[in-house]
């Protein structure tokens, strides 16, 4: 990874922004993943993945020197760190996610395939068919932004958001595609649901997915939601 | 043994140093708005740190203390009676098994701490104490206290009863440095996008009065006052956000990042609160002023440095002063 092409912004006394671009794009998503792999080992360091930038927060304290200010120093062994890591392409876990699409699982199913044209199985099909990345968790403990939607059942949120999303609905927002891990307000169209948990505070690994993690929805059908939610009720 | 909640006041929570670390799984930091106040509070009930106090805002619960119980509020300055006895601020009271502490309106500010020695000791998420309003998470899956809620209190640390009364240490600190009487002007450093406002809102931004807006909270202080603009409208993707961060959403109405900010956001930035003076917003409650000077980020990180030198030197001071007149006795098990 050239150093040269990333961006280093201050922004707070004990932040400091890596920033490889300015869009949604999967290849600069693999730069900020291999990045907070590359910077694993650098301590009192916090790294925060999204799209194509990574927050460092740091212990000003900790990294403070007699010869440079924390951000300096911080930056010179970020760059460091970059230039001789060597992270693995395609680092990341694999999921297989089970989702009941439709029905009462999915309640927007039907309004977003006709919006796109398309039969319900067909739009199940390609969301179904697609593989993708965790770019970055955000919005509220362990919601996964996923990229890798097909931009044919990309749609525009909606305009009147919903107060409350069941925990483990499917969602497609524009060309985003993620999964609500707690009862939520939401503006995304509902497509399906999971019965897995994505989110227990007390578990050793509280979020399921992380970012850089790679994911696969599998189609089920109501019975086995049902078997499957029971066996991962707390 | 613990201490059982009467009246639940307006927004009161447990709050520590926050819940740093988790930011990559989308969980924030939260914890006490005005950090110094409750490490202060913490402090003059001899605990070593980092225990749970109650952040109280604008108007403090009323609490029955099941068992005896060394407590200091801090922060605002707020009315604190046992049975119509008045309790010092900022300073150490030994409350008798089955005291009522009614803690009513703050005269000036938004939010005062109550430290008990020992702390509250409810179970730890993710390594900290605080509730997170947004996320739910900390002490009853992460909501504000509520009446007929129980408190566990830490029991390691009780300490020796000066006499069975009601009785205040005869000392207390000056809150003049830790609290902001005046409300004077806060350090704004350079935000990423502030050179993309026009001309009149840069100037409204760095010279104008704002006030804090009935919508703000612990996410975020909203800033009633000029609607500022971009001279061309910014799309942005999300990236990560901090407590500080001035963002301007499309409704010109600028919002200050506070400690339970999210961990991400879209929203141009154009500015950052030194953190020195985020305290110092926290405690600025709806209809107060608020005005920014600029200043640079190693002015802000030297002013942080300061203020946390003066604030290890006052608590060491404490611990001493605690230890001599004979209140500070050594803790059992670990803390």
């Amino acid at each position: 990874m050239p150093a040269r092409a990333i961006q280093f912004e201050p922004l707070a006394e004990d932040a400091l922004l890596l920033r490889f671009g300015d869009r949604i794009e999967p290849m600069l998503n693999d730069r900020v993943h291999a990045a907070v792999a590359a910077l694993h080992g650098l301590p009192s360091l916090e790294c925060v993945p999204a799209y194509a930038s990574v927050l460092l927060r740091f212990e000003p304290t900790a990294w403070q020197g007699d010869d440079a200010p924390a951000h300096q120093r911080v930056e010179r062994a970020v760059r460091d760190a970059l230039a001789t890591g060597h992270a693995p392409a395609g680092a990341g876990r694999r999921h297989e996610i089970p989702v009941c699409y439709g029905g009462s699982h999915g309640e927007d199913l039907p309004a977003l395939a006709r919006h796109l044209g398309l039969p319900d199985e067909a739009v199940v099909a390609r969301h179904a068919g697609a593989d993708y990345r965790v770019a970055m968790l955000g919005f509220a403990p362990g919601f996964p932004y996923l990229l890798g939607l097909d931009p044919v059942l990309a749609m525009p949120r909606r305009s009147d958001p919903r107060p409350r999303v069941p925990a483990g609905s499917v969602a497609i927002g524009g060309l985003q595609t993620g999964i609500y891990p707690a009862d939520l307000p939401g503006g995304w169209h509902l497509i399906g649901r999971t019965p897995l948990r994505l989110f227990d505070a007390h578990a050793g690994t509280p979020s399921l997915l992380a970012a850089g993690d790679r994911v696969r929805f599998r189609a089920i059908g109501a019975e086995e939601f049902a078997e499957l939610e029971a066996a991962a009720r707390p | 043994m613990s201490v059982r909640v009467l009246k639940p006041g307006l927004l009161s929570t447990l709050q520590d140093g926050g819940r740093p670390g988790h930011a990559a799984i989308g969980v924030g930091r939260a914890g006490a708005m005005d950090l110094p106040a409750w490490r202060l509070a913490n402090a003059l009930v001899g605990n070593r740190g980092g225990e749970a106090a109650l952040e109280c805002t604008l108007l403090g619960p009323t609490l029955r203390f099941e068992r005896a119980a060394w407590i200091a509020i801090t922060g605002a300055p707020i009315a604190a009676r046992v049975e119509g006895t008045e309790l010092p601020g900022w300073a150490a009271s030994w409350l008798p098994a089955g005291s009522v502490l009614q803690l009513g309106r703050m005269e000036a500010g938004c939010r005062s701490y109550l430290a008990v020695r020992g702390g509250f000791d409810v179970a730890p998420v993710l390594g900290s104490r605080s509730s997170d309003l947004h996320a739910g998470l900390g002490h009853a899956g992460g909501r504000a206290l509520q009446a007929l809620d129980t408190l566990p209190l830490g029991g390691a640390a009780m300490g020796t009863p000066p006499s069975d009364h009601l009785h205040a240490l005869p000392w207390r600190l000056d809150p003049q440095p830790w609290f902001d009487f005046a409300q004077a002007p806060l350090m704004l450093l350079p935000g990423s996008h502030d050179a993309l406002l026009d001309e009149a809102s840069r100037q409204a931004l760095h010279t104008g009065t704002f006030r804090i807006g009935n919508a703000s909270n612990r996410t975020a202080s909203r800033l009633d006052g000029a609607r500022l603009q971009l001279r061309a409208p910014l799309e942005l993707i999300s990236e990560a956000a901090l407590p500080g961060t001035v963002q301007l959403p499309p409704s010109g109405q600028p919002i200050v990042l506070m400690a339970e900010a999210p961990v991400t956001g879209g929203y141009p930035r154009i500015g950052q609160l030194a953190a020195v003076d985020l305290p110092r917003l926290a405690q600025r409650r709806p209809g107060d002023p608020v005005c920014f000077r600029r200043g640079t980020l190693e002015q802000a990180a030297d002013r942080l440095r300061r203020r946390e030198q003066a604030l290890d030197a006052l608590c060491r001071q404490i611990e001493q002063r605690l230890q001599h007149d004979g209140f500070l006795l050594r803790m059992t098990g670990p803390a």
